[in-house]
């Protein structure tokens, strides 16, 4: 077990080096981020001066190395447009972002009842209006999702808040909009929009582990032996069906939290994903390199996550990790 | 089934309790970007001073026009060439009550230079100022480095800090970081501050000490909405009170809208066509062996000719811009009056034109835009190729982000490129300086002048305006400037974009030239 881990870390470590090469090297040939940060009355010698300051007169390699030596003790630069350090700027958006995917994911759990009903019973009408429902909830693109709750809700009825984050309780340094019911408000539409799709893809995934797992002997078994339906769903159809629903349940917390933008966009919801957008069209690039390996760390670890749970629920997983 | 159940039930709480959110002297204000950093010195950029001008004052402020008012000083003259004596307000106060003295204006010009890691200093506005002194407790003394009748406008961009508040023990006083928590922010403005969350809202409150007409309102709130879609629909559902820029598409719809009201300012951003004429070959014209035909001043006529303005401002910009043959609006300073109507489109003598230039078939040209920096920017620059290839100019689009437009143009890789340019200042010299004067860098003329026109006539006259004086002197040499290089063709306006706001009904906005969004000029009937 911790040898597999210490590999995971590893493999980390080279997606992060590798990446951080491709973004260096793609925001250095997009253009001069100078070009958009200063004012177009600045002379040329002004412009010079605030290059030489950033570090950018410095060739593209000796740049990249001064990055890697100064990451290697945790200095991931300062944003060009803030001043501010560029870690420090992520860390303060985070906790808005991680609030509304968990709320966004928990409202997805919903699609895992609706998954199994339309699994047990395919033919019946609620089922193939679950199914449906699922389509348009991932085909219909977020953005428009989004406007359109807006439309409904905060234009025509005018019961909820477009925007923003809402009344916050601090509990430490980190502000939370759960805590109140202003905030709550203003979570309800964002949540939403970005766990529509989430549910979708629950239903569906759920449904076809049903479909795969109902013809199986130990099901029919149990279905001889006359135990009642209840226990056949809750102990052996659902801790079987458990495992495609946690990766994918993981893999799409990873993406919302990684990449709400659309979402965040739409809501000015001011988590991280925003400041992400801002600072590639900006060329702010240590708060893009900064952003980006955060994530590539972050996504490495719940991969982690998720196959420990595998272990958990599944015994044959254990036995794969041992060998 | 039980969870779609509690659902129902908490929107029917969230109902009710939506019904309570609307306060009266609050204001909301859903701008474009949020400010990059809350030091008034740390970048010159719209998001940043226009919430700096709600907390502190300048000397001199610009009026929505852009011409300059008393504000801090409510005299000034110069005493000669050099020097000028700025006479401060005796009764100014900062937020925190303590009285404005010269010293505070002495600290506030020094700190200037010290700011780290600014993306672009407020020396842009010192570069001129030789010496800041007190002459007595409400008196300040200006040396300039040489006779500069722009100085009035540059002090107008800098915001008095206070030096009790502002001092601390880094070389600059209090650091940037500081002023980002809200250290320090003392001003001598309308409002002053109560929090900002990064990412989220800036609320600022009432200042009870503030010297002028108190402001209409208990509580400003900037919240920074980059979607234009999102920033609608919050207007809409009276989320927020204000917007910035709303979408052109909708303009027709908001103007019509019985709840809503919309404000225009006078629009001082030219958008402008740049062609090279450096010299030959130029790299977006294949087929013409070594030859440039923009060098030819028949050729840059005909493609002015085949612009057809007035339907670009009307179509394109949904009636959000004005049509064009001058570079700044009257009656700013140095605008020519005969030039200010757009010229009329004139198909036929652009092809007559060509034919007597040598290109009977026209030749083929690209037309670089960035797409996303301004207003309608590629849609504009698609619709004049369009209108060039009617001509007889065969013309395609390289529409490009932003970052990689601007990289192009400053490597040359344009023969004719769209571009626009904000004037601050209310005068001329800045704009033709920077478009069109010969590129020199170390005098920071042609900063901008991505085609390289070069005509020492001009610069000539520049020269010797940005060392005159006397106001109506200065004034006739900018217009003959002015018209010399438009006679020449030597660049292409095209139209001013119109800076707009849309309002709830009932609330009024005195609409700035310069696009800052100021809590303090919006205004409620009731």
């Amino acid at each position: 077990m911790p040898v597999f881990i210490i590999n995971r870390l590893f493999q980390a470590l080279g997606v992060i080096l590798v990446m951080s090469v491709l973004v260096f090297v793609g925001l250095y040939l997009i253009g001069d981020p100078t070009s958009m940060l200063v004012s177009p009355e600045a002379t040329e010698i002004e412009r010079q001066a605030l290059r030489k300051a950033l570090g950018l007169d410095q060739s593209i390699w000796l740049q990249y190395l001064t990055f890697l030596g100064n990451a290697a003790q945790g200095d991931f630069g300062r944003s060009f447009l803030t001043g501010q350090p560029a870690l420090q700027l992520i860390i303060e958006r985070m906790p808005a972002t991680v609030e509304l995917v968990i709320v966004a994911m928990t409202f997805s759990v919903v699609g895992v009842p609706l998954g199994i009903l339309a699994g047990l019973r395919p033919k019946a009408p609620s089922s193939k209006a679950i199914m449906t429902g699922s389509i348009l909830g991932f085909s219909l693109p977020n953005f428009w999702i989004g406007l359109m709750l807006i439309m409904l809700f905060a234009v025509y009825l005018g019961v909820l808040p477009a925007s923003a984050r809402g009344e916050t309780v601090n509990v430490g340094p980190v502000a939370f909009s759960i805590l109140t019911i202003d905030g709550w408000q203003h979570l309800a539409l964002p949540a939403l929009t970005l766990g529509l799709a989430k549910a979708a893809l629950m239903i569906r995934v759920t449904r076809a582990a049903t479909r795969e797992v109902l013809p199986m002997d130990y099901i029919k078994f149990a279905r001889a032996k006359g135990l009642r339906p209840s226990r056949i769903l809750n102990v052996h159809l659902l801790k079987n069906i458990l495992i495609p629903i946690i990766t994918v349940a993981g893999l799409e917390f990873g993406q919302a939290i990684a990449f709400a933008v659309v979402t965040e966009s739409v809501f000015s919801w001011p988590g991280m994903g925003k400041l992400l957008i801002d600072s590639i069209i900006t060329l702010d690039r240590p708060v893009v390199v900064a952003y980006l390996i955060m994530m590539v760390f972050f996504l490495v670890i719940l991969n982690l996550v998720v196959d420990i749970l595998y272990m958990a629920i599944d015994p044959s997983a254990r036995e794969k990790v041992r060998d | 089934m039980n969870s779609v159940k509690t659902r129902l039930a908490a929107s029917a709480v969230f109902l009710l309790m939506g019904a309570f959110s609307l306060s009266a002297a609050d204001l909301k204000i859903g701008v474009k970007s949020e400010p990059s950093s809350l030091d008034p010195q740390f970048h010159v950029l719209v998001p940043n001073v226009q919430v700096t001008f709600a907390m502190f004052d300048p000397l001199v402020m610009m009026d929505p026009k852009l011409v300059p008012q008393p504000a801090l000083a409510e005299s000034w003259k110069p005493t000669s060439d050099t020097v000028w004596e700025f006479t401060l307000r005796k009764d100014a106060k900062f937020s925190d009550g303590s009285p404005l003295t010269a010293d505070d204006v002495v600290f506030t010009f020094d700190r200037i230079p010290k700011v780290p890691n600014s993306p672009t200093a407020f020396t842009l506005f010192t570069r001129q100022i030789a010496k800041v002194e007190a002459a007595d407790a409400h008196a300040v003394r200006i040396t300039t480095k040489q006779p500069y009748p722009l100085l009035v406008t540059d002090i107008a961009n800098l915001p008095i800090l206070s030096k009790a508040a502002a001092s601390g023990p880094a070389p600059e006083g209090k650091t940037t970081v500081e002023f980002n928590r809200g250290e320090g922010l003392v001003g001598t403005g309308p409002f002053k501050f109560v929090s900002w969350q990064k990412g989220a809202d800036l609320v600022l409150e009432r200042n009870p000490n503030y010297w002028g007409k108190p402001a209409a309102w208990d509580k400003v709130i900037y919240r920074p909405m980059t979607n234009p879609a999102a920033r609608a629909a919050a207007l809409l559902s009276g989320d927020i009170d204000m917007m910035e820029d709303p979408p052109t598409t909708d303009l027709e719809q908001f103007k019509t809208n019985p709840k809503l009201s919309v404000a225009e300012a006078p629009g001082t951003r030219i958008v402008y066509i740049a062609l090279d004429q450096k010299g030959e070959p130029s790299p977006g014209i294949p087929g013409q062996g070594n030859k440039n035909p923009l060098m030819d001043k028949r050729v840059r006529e005909a493609l002015s000719l085949s612009i057809d303005r007035k339907a670009i401002a009307e179509r394109v910009m949904g009636g959000v811009a004005v049509a064009t043959g001058d570079l700044l609006p009257e009656p700013m300073f140095g605008a020519v009056k005969a030039r200010q109507a757009a010229p009329a489109v004139d198909t036929a003598k652009a092809k007559a034109l060509l034919a007597e230039a040598g290109y009977p078939n026209g030749f083929q040209i690209t037309l670089g835009t960035p797409n996303g920096r301004y207003v309608n920017d590629a849609r504009i620059a698609q619709t004049i190729a369009a209108m060039w290839t009617r001509a007889g100019v065969k013309a395609e689009v390289a529409a490009a982000a932003p970052p990689v437009f601007f990289k192009s143009r400053d490597n040359f890789e344009y023969s004719a490129y769209l571009a626009a340019w904000g004037n601050s200042t209310g005068e001329i010299s800045t704009t033709l300086r920077s478009l069109v004067g010969t590129r020199e860098p170390s005098k920071g003329s042609g900063t901008s002048n991505g085609g390289r026109y070069s005509n020492p006539d001009l610069d000539a006259l520049l020269d010797k305006a940005s060392a005159t004086m006397d106001d109506k002197a200065r004034k006739e040499l900018l217009q003959k400037a002015d018209e010399m290089v438009l006679s020449d063709y030597g660049i292409i306006p095209v139209h001013f974009e119109v800076p707009v706001w849309a309002l709830r009904k009932g609330l009024s906005y005195a609409a700035r030239a310069d696009q800052y969004t100021l809590p303090q000029d919006v205004t409620s009937a009731k």
